[in-house]
């Protein structure tokens, strides 16, 4: 790993000015998935502002949504997050223990991995994605592979879900990395359906076509395999096919 | 950078870059060579450790992410003559054979013990074991010296 100036700031603002004090920076949250990318120089920051220091951990409900820190563990969210049973039970599937332990709620979404989980949930629970600059919804928050609506040097300080009457996730994970092969969030607002899928595609997407149906009572609709991924893992077919599969498991777990 | 850190007990001054993962300061800076480093991209679990009680794998951690926090590493659990209870169950089992992921299965068996008690079924222990891999043993007395040590740690501290 190369080295590079770490930064501890005890307030949003140090942590802002840190960040555009020079150079290429980056935030450190959990470092699960910046630390290995840095070992690997995939990522070579020269500045590291490490995010620990500002109290961003916690877990609070308020109202229709539950509030969660941008530093609260998976392991965490996973034993506190009561109030939404889909989300607790994915926290409780990334990684493995050790990792959960570590891993952060806001390092997974400014990060939008196209097979992270949390992105998922963020997007079928109508996320509201709160900065130290304003607010995003989950809609227009995700936008392709690594891709956010975050603003450079922006900083996520919490994330709020809508509370569903019941949701369920479900995943067809990697057996070594424990990444999402296919993940699909369902989540029932009182007869009005959410559908996110993870994995499958270049980022997180909603399913529109599987909402739609589902609230109509009709058949579950069949994912088309035009533009899903394809690398080593699996291929569009299979992903499109696995999309279904998610689906049909998400629904029957709904809790 | 220096950084002081705590581990097994003791205070350690160290001075090195903060581009330092834990486990290099255990191993490379402090000598502590029970941390063993298996794979380097999170997965094997042969680099952990417990920081505040909790287990994380230090080649995945900056030894400043740890300042401030209560480090124990596997020399910090027991001595040649009188091993950790999870240790002896282990020995007692037979549960290693090259010995490289031991002191990371040691450390997953404490922190299953931490989250789940010392009551543990072996179909518990095995989902929980999912962060560390053996190469040698196929896993089934790891799985019966951490159900045994866990046993082993109510009747001390009972």
């Amino acid at each position: 790993m190369r080295d590079f100036a770490l930064h501890r700031p005890a307030s949003l603002a140090d942590a802002a000015a840190a960040f555009a004090g020079g150079g290429e920076a980056a935030y450190l949250a959990g470092g699960h998935t910046l630390i290995p990318a840095m070992k690997s120089r995939l990522r070579m920051p020269d500045a590291l502002v490490d995010l620990a220091g500002l109290g961003l951990s916690g877990i609070t409900r308020e109202g229709d949504r539950l509030w969660i820190g941008a530093t609260t563990r998976h392991a965490d969210v996973a034993a506190g997050a009561t109030a939404i049973p889909g989300l607790a039970a994915l926290a409780a599937g990334i990684g493995d223990p050790q990792v959960r332990n570590r891993g952060t709620l806001g390092g997974s979404v400014a990060n939008n991995d196209p097979a992270a989980d949390y992105p998922a949930a963020a997007l079928a629970l109508d996320a509201i994605i709160e900065t130290d600059r304003g607010r995003h919804g989950a809609d227009d928050f995700f936008q392709g592979m690594f891709t956010t609506a975050l603003a450079e040097g922006e900083i996520i300080t919490r994330i709020g879900f809508a509370i569903p009457q019941r949701s369920a996730y479900a995943k067809f994970r990697h057996p070594a990395s424990r990444y999402a092969v296919v993940g699909v969030y369902v989540a029932d607002f009182g007869g009005a359906w959410r559908v996110a899928v993870t994995g499958a595609g270049p980022g997180v997407f909603r399913w529109a076509e599987a909402e739609a149906a589902i609230a109509a009572g009709r058949p579950l609709p069949a994912m088309p395999a035009d533009d899903l991924n394809s690398d080593i893992h699996a291929g569009p077919e299979y992903r499109a096919h696995l999309c279904g599969v998610m689906l049909g498991k998400a629904l029957a777990a709904l809790i | 950078m220096e950084q002081k850190l705590t581990i097994n007990g003791d205070t350690q001054v160290v001075d090195v870059p903060a581009a330092t993962l834990l486990v290099e300061v255990l191993r490379d800076t402090l000598g502590l060579t029970g941390t063993h480093i298996g794979c380097d991209t999170s997965q094997c679990g042969a680099c952990n450790v417990l920081v505040d009680g909790v287990a994380v794998k230090s080649c995945t951690l900056l030894s400043a992410q740890a300042e401030g926090a209560v480090i124990t590493t596997i020399e910090g659990l027991g001595t040649a003559e009188r091993l950790h209870p999870m240790q002896q169950a282990f020995r007692d089992a037979h549960g290693l054979q090259c010995g490289f992921c031991t002191p990371g299965m040691v450390i997953a068996g404490l922190e299953i013990v931490r989250k789940h008690g010392t009551r543990l079924t072996p179909e518990l222990v095995a989902h929980e074991l999912e962060g560390n891999l053996c190469r040698c043993t196929g896993y089934l007395n790891i799985v019966k010296a951490i159900v045994a040590g866990a046993a082993a740690m109510e009747r001390i501290d009972a």
